[in-house]
């Protein structure tokens, strides 16, 4: 079979702390010391320049033998630290993309493609020489050359080097399986392909500038955060300075080194130094989902959602909907109906057509099975297909009987409008249906309408428990189905979403998503076909399936490279998490400062002013180990932060003020104590080496 | 701590408490544009001052023509001040003779004025004339406050308008503030004050020989009227240099507790108003309680240094509370009280001297200015300054719930972050620059009166009270060139280099959305809202102002405990 077949597929997701990552993170920790790098992050930037001025005067002390160049060195030693820490934290956070984008660059062919001319014939060029517009052939065993459009055929395509799934997939033309991704392998059968994308542009190389983080740019909160953080610095900047001319007048003198160690303590950086390892990692969790974030500011909106809108199928109910029922109408046989409801789906090659067909063939619908094959229909006949815009399908056989099925009022109007004057009697049983939760089709027969088929919906287990905690989070479902307002309403209830937008075209969808966002909402959706380009377009967080067409993919800003619609749920948690991270880190980092401040004034009035030892409330040995001491704790929290910056901090659906409550103690009151605490005991350990 | 000193404090608040729904209810009419009780008496004036000045009742302004018609009405009153006390001696109402002033203090007070803190480097009785008080202060007096509720109540609109660029019209707003809410009560209560025994007059100074024996002169003049607006427009600036503990600015203990809740009465309301114009009042009652609950804190802390006294001077057998510098007619908790009310608002009235309390009773007027004067405090300026703080809190908390903050609907985003950073951090850390140029340079030390921790307690307080525009003084530093133009420019700032960020801040609100609430969103009235909101305020303006605090009263209470003053 071809899905035992294991071909090369993409690694799985390696642990943040596997020592590949490590080490390439410990190296790219030096790296980034370069000043141009720490520009961007202005807290760290002020740490480097910190670190780099306490190193001169460290030399100055050293070459005139002056000052306590021992002091000084170790200051400076734990502020080169600090920035190579905060580094450290950002290359591990980076790791794991970079490990992933250099074996996705591995999958990336450099074989040929064997271009169609337009006279027909074949031509072997390399395929970074394809362009969009060109066509090319591609078979059994051959890598596919270029992402692109099934023009013919049908192929079964292993996608795992992309997914990391291994079970392959069909893509065939028309409809919204016919994209191709370059990179993937064909299995079985020969496909035609319009290519859609030039070298460089394609779906593999946007997903390698992804996960490398390439082209990361900073997430409207990360920037909004940022200012907060400078705006600290500067006033630490201005509180710390102020502080030189102040001890003058107090009649004592502050080195330099004392002021930066106290500036670098007081300015924000444990979340100045995790900030972009928090982004990255968030980024790299819905990776790790494998879901394809186009931006980070894509995964930071998802923790905004307000509404989020579910398709049915495949969401919220299993996406096969079984025939169970063919009622037939008054005056028309079984057996009669049975056929026509055979023909109609003969050739609709939806799980729910063929179990029409297979339901009719189980009540003695045989006929001619020999010439009627599955998927195509009877000579000289064509097929109608679906569409959002008429809701119904059929057959146009060859002597002019037109057959039709689909929702009831669509089928009814078309009957109306083709001439009939079809009865009602039958809407007791489409009512009895629908209100069932199923899904009513009716059956017409050129003016006649024959009877009604009765599909049932199944629902995807535990997705009521799911419904209840996005409510916790305060994000409203609605449902979005083609089912009449009955059915939509039963099944709704029966799942538990908050609202539903039934007999659902691309243009209500759109107007929905449109009416939410008016009224200051963000809003969420899936989609996978052509149809629903516009509304990912529209929506804030778009989800594309990889199983949907081009255009979906294009116009989303998110891919589910598993094409589940439920991942959105998942997505939304990590947004949050990623905001809540910051926020915890940021307060934790302000509220450091207390204890800092009890450990360090007192240390520096030590001479001028012996009685502000009083202040000195956790005792620290001498006024050298106080400040030394806040600097490495300073450092250290750091990393002993780093993988809770990675993992971020625990989500809970509960409630805002609950929520709130819980971090407020935790990150707030827990951040005031914790330092008093650490800074202490590496004062202990100082004094017990004799380091000070 | 006597139970009477604190019944004080809470009588004081419970009438507070009171005043506090009726006045932000009537506040909230004036700024809607609705009638009230005294619109038929008022609306005739005030069409007619529309049609002198030419404005137009309902042409809205962008948050940048607000504040650049703000800007120029200051500006334009700033010059026209100077110019009074320039030549005041040419002109009428001058019975003492009084000469112009001096121009770097010329500009020092007409900033003062302008930017509503009072700041004085003079004497009222040797260097006003009474046109000069009535005027050019009295009218700085009205208009500066009006302007304070005015930048308010377009804050406050930016808050609750969606989608649109416009605040509401700074003419109409100063002017209805005037009419509506600042003549009626300044006429009432100024009579109230009159019948206390208050002089009104344009008497000339009159000599008279005291018990003890010195010849004194007595100022008369148009206080009671000025005494009012001083108060209740949180302006602060005395008649006289004793301001609120001279027996004539203050003459009975009912006029000073009436002087107090006119301090707090527009800033309580205002809490109140702001509910009712986001038409949710529990918004309003959350402010109110944070408000409370630090004015509770400092006066608490405020009274017990006071009344524990100092030491040293127990020793020499001198038992009680701390009296010097104080009026017997209001002791110890009378003193505290009116100390720490004055600066949590904006006022800097006083009532004892500030630079007499100890170490700790001097800290916390010091601490109110630095945190931001948002304890009720100046009218309007408290309120716009405790929005930009809750802005703060609110991106804070928001983010803890994982979720981009958002307020009453909006969401706090890039540029709210940046404007609020503006108002509420930056600017009044820029008054420690000043006060470090002032420790080191000759020009600084040379009007000090005190050394050690005390001297520069006293030029912390100045660079913090004119930054803060309180205008308290803590006296103990004589005005000179140098201190005349850096608090001159100090108290510029202070105003505007806040006031304009506040109403950016509004004007990009205003241009949003409003969110609808959902259990995704935390509650801004929420007990857990109100400490985190007192955490963020206390921890970053601690952390701010720590390190100089410590430097001042702080190291100089412990030196106290030692036996050491200065």
């Amino acid at each position: 079979m071809l899905s035992q077949r294991r071909l090369e597929r993409r690694p799985k997701a390696r642990s943040l702390l596997d020592r590949p990552i490590l080490t390439r993170a410990f190296w790219d920790s030096f790296r980034k010391l370069d000043p141009r790098w720490q520009a961007r992050n202005p807290v760290m930037f002020v740490v480097e320049v910190g670190a780099a001025a306490t190193t001169i005067f460290f030399i100055r002390d050293l070459v005139r033998h002056g000052g306590s160049p021992g002091f000084d060195f170790a200051i400076s030693a734990w502020l080169w630290f600090t920035v190579v820490f905060a580094n450290f934290a950002e290359a591990v956070a980076e790791g794991r993309g970079k490990a992933q984008a250099d074996s996705l660059r591995r999958t990336k062919s450099d074989a040929y493609a064997r271009v169609l001319r337009e006279d027909g014939s074949e031509e072997r060029i390399p395929s970074a020489a394809l362009r969009k517009g060109d066509r090319y052939v591609v078979e059994a065993n051959e890598i596919v050359p270029a992402d692109g459009d099934v023009l013919e055929g049908a192929a079964t395509i292993d996608e795992s080097a992309i997914t990391g799934e291994s079970a392959p997939v069909i893509r065939e033309s028309g409809g919204d399986r016919s994209a191709v991704t370059g990179g993937t392998r064909v299995l079985s059968d020969r496909i035609v392909v319009r290519v859609t994308a030039n070298p460089g542009e394609s779906f593999l190389d946007r997903m390698i500038r992804l996960v490398e983080g390439a082209q990361r740019q900073k997430t409207p909160n990360e920037i909004a955060l940022s200012i907060l953080l400078a705006g600290l610095t500067i006033i630490f900047l201005i509180a710390v300075a102020t502080l030189a001319p102040y001890s003058v007048y107090a009649g004592t003198h502050q080195s330099v080194t004392v002021l930066i160690a106290l500036l670098v303590c007081l300015i924000p950086t444990t979340i100045g130094g995790l900030l972009s390892a928090i982004g990255i990692a968030g980024m790299d969790r819905v990776m790790q989902r494998n879901v394809l974030a186009m931006s980070g500011r894509a995964v930071e909106a998802a923790g905004d959602v307000d509404t989020l809108l579910l398709d049915k199928t495949g969401t919220i109910t299993l996406g096969n909907r079984q025939a169970v029922e063919i009622i037939s109408a008054a005056g028309i046989g079984a057996r009669d109906a049975a056929r026509i409801a055979y023909l109609s789906s003969l050739a609709d090659e939806t799980p729910e057509g063929r179990s029409i067909v297979a339901l009719a063939q189980q009540a003695g619908a045989s006929l001619d099975s020999a010439r009627d094959k599955l998927g195509q229909a009877p000579d000289g006949a064509t097929f109608v297909p679906f569409s959002a815009y008429t809701r119904m399908s059929g057959l146009d056989l060859a002597d002019g009987t037109r057959i039709r099925k689909g929702a009831p009022d669509s089928v009814l109007a078309w009957v109306r409008e083709s001439g009939g004057t079809p009865s009602e009697e039958l809407s007791p049983t489409i009512e009895r249906i629908a209100r069932g939760g199923g899904t009513p089709l009716l059956l017409a027969h050129n003016t006649l309408i024959v009877g009604v088929i009765y599909l049932k919906d199944i629902l995807k287990p535990n997705m009521t428990e799911r419904f209840n905690r996005l409510r916790a989070m305060g994000i409203r479902t609605v449902m979005i189905t083609g089912d009449n307002p009955l059915t939509a309403a039963t099944i709704a209830k029966e799942a538990g979403v908050d609202d539903f937008l039934a007999e659902a075209t691309p243009e209500t969808k759109m107007e929905l998503i449109k009416r939410e966002q008016s009224s200051g909402r963000l809003v969420a959706m899936t989609g996978d076909g052509t149809n629903d380009a516009p509304a990912l377009a529209q929506s804030d967080v778009g989800v594309a399936m990889n199983s949907g067409t081009q255009a979906a993919k294009e116009a989303a800003n998110m891919v589910d490279l598993d094409s589940d619609p439920t991942k959105l749920i998942e997505i939304v948690e990590i947004g949050k998490q990623l905001l809540m991270t910051r926020g915890a880190l940021t307060t934790f980092s302000i509220a450091n400062d207390v204890a800092k401040y009890f450990a360090i004034l007192p240390a520096m009035f030590a001479v001028a002013y012996p009685a502000m030892s009083v202040l000195n409330v956790m005792r620290l040995s001498t006024s050298q180990s106080a400040i030394l001491s806040a600097v490495i704790f300073n450092a250290l929290i750091i990393v002993a932060l780093i993988p809770l910056a990675l993992r971020g901090v625990r989500y809970e659906p509960k409630g805002a003020n609950r929520v709130l409550f819980e971090n407020v103690m935790l990150y707030g009151v827990g951040g005031i104590i914790v330092p008093f605490i650490g800074i202490k005991l590496i004062d202990v350990i100082l004094a017990a080496l004799h380091l000070t | 701590m006597t139970a009477l000193g604190w019944l004080q404090a809470i009588a004081f608040f419970l009438i507070i408490l009171a005043i506090t729904k009726p006045l932000g209810t009537y506040m909230a009419r004036v700024f809607e544009g609705e009638r009230t009780w005294l619109s038929p008496l008022l609306s005739p004036v005030e069409r007619f001052i529309y049609r002198v000045c030419g404005v137009r009742e309902d042409d809205e302004m962008t948050w940048y023509v607000y504040a650049l018609s703000m800007l120029a009405f200051s500006l334009i009153g700033l010059v026209y001040l100077y110019l009074l006390l320039r030549t005041q001696k040419w002109l009428p109402f001058n019975p003492a003779h009084v000469d112009d002033m001096a121009p770097d203090l010329a500009w020092n007070t007409a900033v003062s004025f302008t930017t509503n803190t009072n700041w004085q480097f003079y004497s009222g009785e040797s260097a006003m004339s009474y046109l000069s008080q009535m005027a050019g202060l009295a009218w700085h007096n009205f208009v500066s406050a009006a302007v304070g509720i005015a930048i308010a109540v377009a804050v406050v609109r930016g808050l609750i308008r969606t989608s649109t660029k416009t605040l509401g019209n700074f003419w109409v707003d100063i002017t209805r503030c005037s009419l509506y809410v600042l003549l009626p009560v300044c006429i009432v209560v100024g009579l109230f004050l009159v019948w206390q025994g208050m002089p009104q007059n344009f008497h000339a100074y009159q000599s008279v020989t005291s018990i003890q024996g010195f010849a004194q002169s007595i100022t008369g003049g148009p206080m009671a009227s000025q005494e009012v607006i001083k108060e209740l427009g949180t302006n602060g600036g005395g008649f006289v240099n004793a301001n609120s503990a001279s027996p004539n600015e203050n003459p009975t203990p009912l006029t000073n507790f009436v002087e107090m809740l006119l301090i707090f009465a527009i800033g309580a309301g205002l809490t109140y108003m702001y509910g009712k114009m986001v038409k949710d009042t529990r918004q309003g009652w959350a402010i109110f309680i944070t408000m409370t609950l630090l004015f509770f804190a400092g006066f608490a802390i405020a009274y017990w240094a006071e009344a524990a006294g100092n030491p040293i001077v127990h020793h020499l057998g001198v038992a009680g509370g701390n009296m010097e510098g104080k009026e017997c007619r209001f002791g110890v908790a009378g003193s505290a009280l009116f100390a720490t009310v004055t600066t949590d608002t904006s006022c800097g009235a006083v009532n004892a001297m500030h630079d007499s309390f100890t170490a700790l009773g001097g800290l916390v007027p010091l601490l109110n200015m630095q945190l931001g004067e948002i304890v009720f405090g100046g009218v309007g300026s408290g309120l716009y300054g405790i929005i930009v703080f809750v802005v703060l809190t609110v991106f804070i908390a928001g983010l803890m719930v994982g979720r981009t903050p958002e307020y009453l609907g909006k969401k706090i985003e890039r540029r709210e972050v940046q404007f609020a950073i503006l108002a509420v951090l930056v600017t009044p850390v820029l008054c420690l620059v000043p006060a470090a140029i002032a420790a080191v340079v000759p020009a600084g030390l040379a009007t000090l009166n005190n050394g050690g921790p005390h001297g520069f307690s006293e030029i912390l307080y100045a660079f913090t009270s004119t930054n803060a525009n309180n205008g308290s003084a803590f006296a103990g530093l004589g005005p000179n060139v140098f201190y005349n133009l850096l608090t001159g420019v100090n108290m510029m700032f202070g105003r505007f280099a806040v006031a304009v960020p506040a109403l950016a801040l509004a004007g990009a609100l205003a241009g949003k959305t409003a969110v609808p609430e959902s259990s995704g969103t935390f509650s801004t009235r929420s007990p857990i809202f109100v400490a985190l909101l007192i955490g963020v305020i206390v921890i970053v303006g601690a952390l701010t102002f720590l390190p100089a605090d410590s430097l001042g009263p702080i190291v100089e209470h412990l030196l106290m405990l030692q036996g050491k003053t200065f």
